[in-house]
């Protein structure tokens, strides 16, 4: 193997059910560097990091480990331990009711006894050693997140690691948190260790990392030094479409402007989820927030429905000030919410299409107004028709309709309370094209008739094309509005990008 | 070393642990409760045979309270402890009457091998199914108690009592503690007695104290009730340990049973009844918290004293009857289940605010982090 490369992984390739997750994606890790992988959601990344650790066998391929001869082969997260490869996950695999120094040392050894004073000996050394502000006999939930990710840091570093890999570990932080983890990261580099660190935060890959993988559906993009990459170069990267391509691109379809009053208004809003911002939509706007995944599009409109814990912040419906902390508040404030994870928050599995349809209307009624069986059927045949909702019948549960038929279901629901304000979380995710296309004019169609629609999609052409103000987010904040002519798809990734360009 | 040094002095200032708290908690009421019927009733309460008797009373519920707490740390739990005492004490009592083993010594060597067969027969089965096949826990081992509670009345009907002349013998045979021992009207001293069942529960809280704090098992099945994802991910074996914590049980289940029919060697459909709930009690009096990760034997033990005291004292006042017990019981279990969570949440808004001072800025809380399979 190569002086300074620490892991190879060869012609990766893993497949399931329907799914090309990895095609001959190759890796590459130097001694004492930091690794950025880099990819949206289903790219692989998680994927690739599996495999090296063992959760998942892979079809083809092979992984080389410095310091050992020939390919090695990894069956679970245990052997990858016992070769040099640990992972840190996201979210903390530790204990919490156990001290810190027992966190570092269970599970290690076969030892039938615990040597507590050892192990706290140990510990402190470590801690020490890494300047980990942690005490060995401290209760690990006594330490904040960071800490506890440090502790877990701080295991592996023990276990003798070659490769260390850090899967989002910095989601749950806050800013001076991160710069701690960061902090470790580098100390740990300069020890010699390879590190991977797999993220959705940009500004973070440029603060830290000394390369970038990137994979996209799978396949390899490339792997490019940090100061060759240029951020808005790696959100195109990621996205899978050339600058030069985009310049050309031109918008399709006609779009609803903004026209008369504010229907909607917040101010400084903020959830437990997302950081405070200001937002407003007018009768007959389409709106849409975008932004690379985790970027919190999809928290700030569940602060606006209430989905989320409402920490703070001002809301005006119609121009009266109104409090939405629950979602039921935001109904009768004839706000409808179209949820990004239909199978969770969306459809009722074993309740009827009618039931499912009447649901929303029922819950703003109040449960002492029910809504009579004629009704309910009246509606149900209605919205079917008008949707065209394809269903053996409208007593058929849910659950055996396909995706975009039961899309439509839910669409219906909001629709039948006749909202003012309709927010749509990826109303076409997972749902075939013609669906997708229908879905679209009937946003365009409402919007016509003054309803006002906030539309997301993880697609920048579909938002594009029935958008007429798009909210760009970064790290969870609101990086830019892009209206009228700025409305491409070039200048969407360069929003995205922000900073090192322009 | 220097770094030696770094350890020690912040060992002084460590803030309790919730499972320090808790027992710190439970033998604090203890004492209070205590010393209370002391000064209040006096009488009995003054002598030390009191406590003894309290001991000697309840020596069976210390040691199923061990057996609940161990599989309650590991977010477990297990009913079938009153059931399996009742099927232990009724096949015991009915192998003693029918024994043709001659010496005695080996015919109680074979009950004591009866009842925890019996034990290690419902802990291995409960350990395979809840370990092995993802079982719920309390579905198992209520089945467990049904069983238990069926195959009694199968072997009889009627109440039996054993007879075997060697084995009251043996079942009667008291320690003897002269110096605290107290002076009767006719002027005999009469020594403080403490039956073999009651050292064996002390003895057994201390064995389970031992293997929960100091061997890899105990610390297994703490981590794996603070948080079983995470045990499995710091490499331990997770099903193994589960298993292992069922087959204490109903180990420790089995010596219960022993240690009920020494105290009162007769088998009868309803011993034991209701022997799982006061031992739950006691577990979660001392400390123990049903959601797991949290608790100690030595809160148990405590946690089961406190609830035999208060049933020694009301049966010393003038509200003696077994409803006033109950309904006491239930009020000490409510009252300790809210003084926990007040003196926990307390404990957890303070550090929250220590954290918060240390680091302010905005929360980057948790967002998207739904990583398909990809």
């Amino acid at each position: 193997m190569e002086d300074g490369i620490v892991l190879t992984m060869r012609g990766i390739s893993k497949s399931f059910p329907g799914v090309r997750a990895l095609n001959e994606v190759d890796f590459t890790l130097r001694k004492g560097e930091i690794h950025a992988l880099m990819g949206e959601n289903g790219a692989g990344k998680s994927t690739l990091i599996k495999v090296l650790t063992g959760v998942y066998p892979m079809d083809e391929g092979e992984i080389y480990l410095d310091g050992h001869d020939g390919a090695v082969s990894i069956h679970s997260p245990q052997d990858a331990q016992s070769i040099g490869i640990s992972t840190v996950y996201q979210e903390i695999t530790l204990c919490p009711n156990l001290t810190v120094a027992e966190n570092m040392f269970i599970g290690r050894t076969s030892d039938k006894l615990v040597h507590w004073k050892e192990y706290e000996r140990r510990a402190a050394e470590i801690l020490d050693n890494l300047g980990i502000p942690a005490r060995p006999n401290q209760e690990l939930s006594r330490c904040s997140l960071a800490v506890q990710q440090m502790v877990a840091i701080a295991r592996a570093v023990d276990m003798k690691c070659k490769v260390l890999i850090l899967d989002e570990p910095t989601s749950s932080l806050d800013d001076k948190e991160v710069a701690m983890l960061f902090g470790l990261m580098r100390d740990l580099k300069s020890r010699g260790v390879g590190i991977i660190f797999v993220t959705h935060f940009l500004e973070q890959v440029y603060e830290v990392s000394d390369r970038i993988t990137v994979l996209r559906n799978g396949q390899l993009v490339g792997e490019f030094k940090v100061e060759d990459l240029p951020q808005v170069q790696l959100v195109a990267e990621m996205m899978g479409k050339s600058l030069d391509d985009l310049a050309e691109l031109e918008q399709i379809g006609q779009k609803t402007g903004s026209s008369g009053e504010c229907v909607y208004e917040a101010e400084q809003l903020s959830s437990s989820e997302c950081r405070p911002f200001d937002f407003q939509i007018h009768r007959g706007e389409v709106n849409g927030f975008t932004g690379l995944l985790g970027s919190g599009r999809s928290e700030s409109v569940r602060a606006i429905f209430g989905a989320d814990h409402v920490t703070g912040g001002k809301v005006q419906v119609d121009g009266k000030d109104v409090h939405i902390s629950k979602p039921h508040d935001a109904m009768i404030n004839g706000i409808g919410y179209l949820p990004e994870d239909r199978k969770r928050d969306g459809i009722i599995a074993d309740l009827s299409v009618r039931d499912n349809i009447i649901l929303a209307l029922q819950v703003i009624q109040g449960m002492n107004h029910p809504i009579s069986k004629a009704k309910a059927e009246a509606f149900a045949d209605e919205y079917i028709e008008a949707l065209q909702i394809k269903t053996a019948s409208k007593e058929t549960p849910i659950k055996s309709l396909s995706g975009g038929n039961q899309q439509k279901v839910i669409l219906a629901r909001w629709l039948l309370t006749h909202p003012q304000y309709l927010i749509l979380d990826e109303p076409t995710r997972g749902i075939d094209v013609g669906t997708k296309l229908e879905i679209q004019k009937l946003v365009l169609k409402l919007a016509d008739e003054g309803m006002s629609i906030t539309f997301i999609s993880s697609e920048i052409e579909e938002m594009l094309r029935t958008c007429s103000r798009l909210i760009v987010m970064r790290d969870r904040k609101i990086v830019g509005e892009l209206t009228g002519e700025n409305l491409t798809e070039a200048q969407v990734m360069k929003t995205i990008a922000g900073g090192t360009q322009q | 070393m220097n770094s030696n040094e770094k350890v020690r002095t912040p060992r002084l200032r460590e803030p309790l642990t919730d499972t320090q708290t808790l027992l710190f908690i439970s033998i604090g009421i203890f004492l209070v409760m205590y010393i209370g019927a002391i000064l209040l009733l006096g009488g009995g309460f003054t002598k030390p045979q009191m406590f003894f008797d309290l001991l000697n009373d309840n020596a069976a519920l210390i040691i199923i309270a061990c057996a609940l707490t161990v599989v309650m740390i590991g977010a477990g739990i297990n009913i079938s402890v009153g059931g399996v005492i009742g099927l232990t004490v009724m096949a015991c009592a009915i192998f003693l009457n029918k024994t043709q083993v001659e010496s005695t010594g080996l015919a109680i060597c074979m009950t004591l091998l009866l009842a925890l067969g019996i034990g290690l027969a419902f802990g291995i089965w409960q350990g395979l199914l809840v370990a092995y096949l993802d079982i719920q826990p309390f579905i198992v081992t209520l089945a467990g108690m049904f069983l238990a509670r069926g195959l009694t009345t199968i072997l009889s009907v009627n109440p039996v009592k054993a007879t075997h002349e060697g084995f009251l013998a043996f079942a009667k045979l008291k320690v003897k503690i002269s110096w605290l021992g107290y002076v009767a009207q006719n002027g005999n001293l009469i020594p403080a007695k403490i039956e073999i069942g009651a050292i064996v529960a002390v003895a057994t809280v201390i064995v389970m104290f031992l293997i929960l704090r100091y061997t890899r098992f105990g610390r297994s099945i703490y981590a794996i009730g603070g948080n079983r994802q995470s045990a499995l991910m710091l490499g331990i074996n997770v099903r193994r340990s589960v298993f292992w914590s069922y087959v204490i049980s109903g180990l420790l289940s089995g010596l219960a049973g022993f240690v009920f029919l020494m105290h009162k060697p007769a088998g009868n459909a309803n011993v034991a009844m209701r022997g799982e709930m006061d031992a739950i009690a006691a577990s979660i009096i001392g400390g123990t918290l049903l959601t797991g990760g949290v608790g100690n034997v030595i809160g148990s033990f405590f946690g089961a004293m406190i609830l035999a005291t208060i049933q020694k004292i009301i049966a010393l006042s003038p509200l003696n009857a077994s409803w006033w017990q109950d309904m006491a019981s239930g009020a000490m279990l409510a009252f300790f289940i809210v003084l926990q969570s007040v003196v926990l949440m307390r404990k957890n808004a303070a550090f929250k605010k220590k954290v918060q001072q240390t680091e302010d800025g905005p929360k980057n809380n948790n967002t998207e982090v739904k990583e398909g399979t990809s």
